[in-house]
């Protein structure tokens, strides 16, 4: 009873700083001297108000999905994981590796080593970062970034080996093979990109859900990520649960790079197209680190995306606007957070005699 | 009567809470008044309010006939009223001298008139007899001379009425007689001086007057001559506190825990342990006291394996445990306790629920390869939460809402839910009111009665005399000596405490 009621509050806050957002965007929208209702209307018809909007929304929020749980999962250890970036543009590359050079599978298992070579370079990728903060108490902020920077510099060389590289100008790989693609929903749209690596995305959210809240190793990651001191002195090791959350998270960036190779664009290309890792974070913070929170909040992602491409094509009000909106939704959230956190600690003093 | 304070129908309200309900005080010049009350009575609240720190929703304070104004920003000290907090207020790197004066500074010109505060402090110092090197600065000062810094800031600034939280706390028993004259010098010139304290020993021996709260309400104003301990504690729990039971002691010669000249170095090279060796036996509880900061925490920590020392050896049950991890030593029938229960014994933000299984997570009663054993889980926590009287009795409830005795109560519950060899119990009823104190003492007790052992450390004398078999004192990192149960008395370990050889 008790849980179900702060379930409800916890969905509360989140919706009054889209209220607040969505209201300062107005206002800037009338700034440019644009109708907000219009803007409004265009967004919605073009996030969700057809089959094809509602395809393009969930194809723009899978990779969102993927690499919000990876924020969440670093997050719920107490880590702030920002090299999703790195993470996800490693594993898109491993599985245009695997998906280009390994040939003569059968579809379903050449899938399953892409995306699992995908998964694993992330995690490797990821895992460097851990293993600095776990041994060496680097901090996990400064070498995910500057990962970040290593990860693009790297695949862009890779890409342009003569191995990898497909003849031409640009930078990028052969198409993957066939029997390496994810097959694309297109029985609810016929033209749409969005596969079955959306499909996979619900399954990690579901995945993650459990081992976070069920499992024996959710119940370590979440306890060092609240107390760390607490849990060494109940024998939970620190280093062991940092390392590993660290690279559950990059397994899941990776699998978002491996959805954009193998269901989106069929080749690696340098650079590879950036911000998936860094709206992860807006993602996780909107969805309150919460698996199913970061679902609903990387839809709503995709939905600003693909309803900011609609307005792009109908009005005159240009695309940059969606990235405003989405910076405003941020700063709320962010504010939101901090506000309720202080008004815990406020409440805190208050009750102590 | 001639009252210097009287507070009337004070009414303060917290969100869920009523700290103060209609409470009367009344305090008469020259007079030590004690506040006694278990934790949440409402005795810290009372005195914010005297002070001004607090504004109340209701009631009037008059000091010597002057009503106090409601406003916000009113400091006691203009109404004479000084305070000194349980946890003083100094600047570790100032002088004692600096301390004293900060914020009251003499002036001449631009400059600090330092000769004419030195002249001022000496002369407080030399009326009440107090001494402080006023030149040393405050991380170099033990905590009874903070205490005098603290004593001093406040005479400096002719507070007439002085309230003390908790003073003997952190005091040796010869650091409490020596606050104990002082304070008598203050009252006799005329001066009055408010303590809250829990330890109702002290009241009997210092106080004139005794005012007993309890749950947020003001239950009876005495004189000490018209009271006694016994009396005291049944007014502040609201009920009988039955004798603690004689010991069972059967102590055998097996040691289940030897410690072999252990030495601990901080990373900066400061000696932290030195050459500690002693041994506990089956069925045996003992004892460590001191002075806070004398090394315990360090010890603690070697102990339980969250640090390695940086010499010697720990042996537990025959086995050489100086490089295990702590789960490992945990497994082998380890039990602790820790000293900072919301830093290093629980998970705030967990439920009870998950505090109680927390460290047996991994026991296969509670987990299979992967996931935990959730109606596991459920039901032991449902019955540890009955059987150890958990308030409130809901599992789901996160445990840093819990009071600190019922956080307590849970670290203890998942503790000896694991049926340890040994329980290392460090503070553990530190900031606990008599019933949940009572409580840890009684499964204390039990646990070295079934014949297995406790590591008890604490800085509250009281305890380990009445609960140790054997008594190590620490100080200053090493143990300067151990003296059986029997041999014990405040005068011996109080002065090892202070470093004294045995």
């Amino acid at each position: 009873m008790m849980m179900t009621r702060s379930r409800l509050a916890g969905f509360v806050p989140p919706l009054i700083s889209l209220l607040l957002a969505a209201a300062v965007s107005a206002v800037v929208i009338l700034a440019l001297g644009e109708d907000p209702l219009n803007i409004g209307r265009v967004m919605f018809s073009g996030s969700l108000g057809s089959l094809r909007s509602i395809a393009n929304t969930l194809e723009e929020a899978t990779p969102l999905i993927f690499t919000g749980l990876c924020v969440a999962v670093a997050m719920k250890c107490g880590l702030f994981n920002i090299g999703g970036e790195g993470q996800l543009v490693v594993g898109a590359f491993a599985a245009a590796w695997v998906g280009v050079k390994l040939t003569g599978l059968d579809p379903v298992s050449h899938v399953v080593i892409c995306i699992a070579v995908a998964g694993m370079a992330g995690a490797m990728w990821a895992l460097i970062a851990g293993v600095l903060k776990a041994r060496f108490g680097a901090h996990e902020v400064i070498n995910t970034i500057m990962l970040n920077y290593v990860a693009f510099i790297v695949t862009n060389y890779l890409v342009n080996l003569a191995y990898f590289k497909k003849p031409g100008q640009i930078p990028q790989t052969e198409d993957v093979a066939g029997t390496a693609l994810l097959p694309r929903l297109d029985f609810i749209y016929t033209y749409t990109r969005l596969n079955l690596g959306f499909i996979l995305a619900v399954l990690a959210v579901i995945v993650v859900f459990l081992i976070l809240e069920r499992s024996k190793l959710g119940f370590e990651i979440r306890s060092v990520g609240l107390n760390p001191l607490a849990s060494r002195a109940s024998g939970i090791s620190v280093v062991s649960n940092t390392i590993i959350a660290m690279a559950i998270g990059g397994f899941l960036a990776g699998l978002g790079g491996a959805e954009r190779v193998l269901g989106v664009h069929k080749h690696f290309i340098s650079p590879f197209p950036f911000g998936y890792g860094f709206a992860g974070i807006a993602v996780a913070l909107l969805g309150r680190n919460k698996p199913f929170g970061v679902l609903l909040a990387a839809i709503f992602f995709g939905a600003l995306a693909s309803g900011g491409a609609q307005v792009d094509m109908e009005t005159r009000v240009p695309r940059e606007l969606v990235t405003v909106i989405q910076a405003i939704v941020i700063i709320f959230v962010a504010c939101e957070y901090l506000v309720t956190k202080m008004g815990i600690r406020i409440r805190g003093v208050a009750t102590s005699e | 009567m001639d009252y210097v304070v009287r507070m009337k129908d004070i009414t303060k309200r917290f969100p869920r809470v009523v700290a103060n309900d209609r409470v009367n005080l009344n305090i008469k010049e020259g007079e030590i008044h004690a506040l006694v009350g278990e934790n949440g009575a409402g005795k810290s609240t009372l005195m914010n309010v005297l002070y001004g720190l607090t504004r109340p929703d209701g009631g009037e304070v008059c000091v010597r006939g002057d009503v106090l104004p409601a406003s916000t920003g009113f400091l006691g000290l203009d109404y004479g009223i000084g305070m000194i907090h349980q946890h003083f207020m100094l600047i570790g790197q100032f002088t004692a001298l600096e301390n004293i004066i900060l914020g009251a500074e003499p002036r001449l010109g631009p400059m600090l008139d330092m000769r004419k505060a030195r002249d001022r402090v000496q002369n407080l110092m030399d009326e009440y007899g107090i001494e402080v090197d006023l030149d040393r600065r405050i991380d170099a000062l033990s905590v009874g001379e903070e205490q005098r810094v603290e004593i001093l800031r406040v005479l400096y600034r002719d507070a007439h009425i002085i309230i003390m939280d908790e003073p003997t706390a952190v005091l040796t028993p010869q650091e409490t007689r020596s606050l104990f004259s002082t304070l008598k010098m203050l009252t006799q010139s005329g001066r009055t001086v408010v303590f809250i304290t829990h330890k109702l020993e002290e009241v009997m021996a210092m106080a004139d007057t005794v005012t007993v709260m309890r749950a947020g309400s003001m239950i009876g104003t005495m004189p000490i001559s018209e009271t006694d301990v016994a009396g005291l504690a049944e007014m502040m729990v609201g009920r009988r506190i039955e004798d603690m039971p004689e010991r069972d002691a059967d102590i055998t010669y097996e040691h289940i825990l030897k410690i072999e000249d252990v030495s601990l170095r901080s990373a900066k090279g400061q000696q932290l342990l030195t050459g500690i060796s002693l041994e506990v036996h089956a069925g045996e509880i003992f004892g460590i006291c001191g002075v806070d900061g004398n090394g315990q925490d360090e010890l603690f920590e070697v102990l339980i394996g969250l640090r390695r020392p940086t010499q010697g050896r720990v042996i537990f049950l025959e086995r050489d445990i100086t490089h295990d991890p702590t789960s490992r030593r945990l497994k082998a029938g380890m039990a602790h306790i820790p000293p900072d229960r919301i830093r290093m014994g629980l998970v705030g933000d967990f439920t009870v629920r998950e505090n109680l299984i927390l460290g047996r997570h991994t026991d296969g009663r509670f987990s299979g390869r992967v996931f935990l054993k959730a109606r596991a889980v459920a039901e032991s926590a449902d019955s540890l939460v009955r059987d150890f009287e958990i308030e409130p009795p809901v599992p789901e409830m996160q445990a840093g809402l819990l009071s600190g005795g019922n956080q307590q109560k849970v670290i203890a519950a998942r503790e000896l839910s694991r049926d340890p060899e040994l329980l290392i119990a460090s503070q553990p009823t530190r900031g606990l009111d008599i019933g949940a104190a009572r409580m840890i003492h009684d499964l204390i007790v039990r646990q070295a009665d079934s014949g297995q052992s406790v590591f008890l450390i604490s800085a509250d004398l009281s305890e380990v005399m009445k609960l140790a078999d054997r008594i190590g004192v620490m100080y200053r990192g090493a143990i300067v000596g151990v003296v059986e149960r029997t041999e014990a008395t405040e005068e011996n370990l109080g002065l090892m405490m202070a470093g004294a050889k045995a």
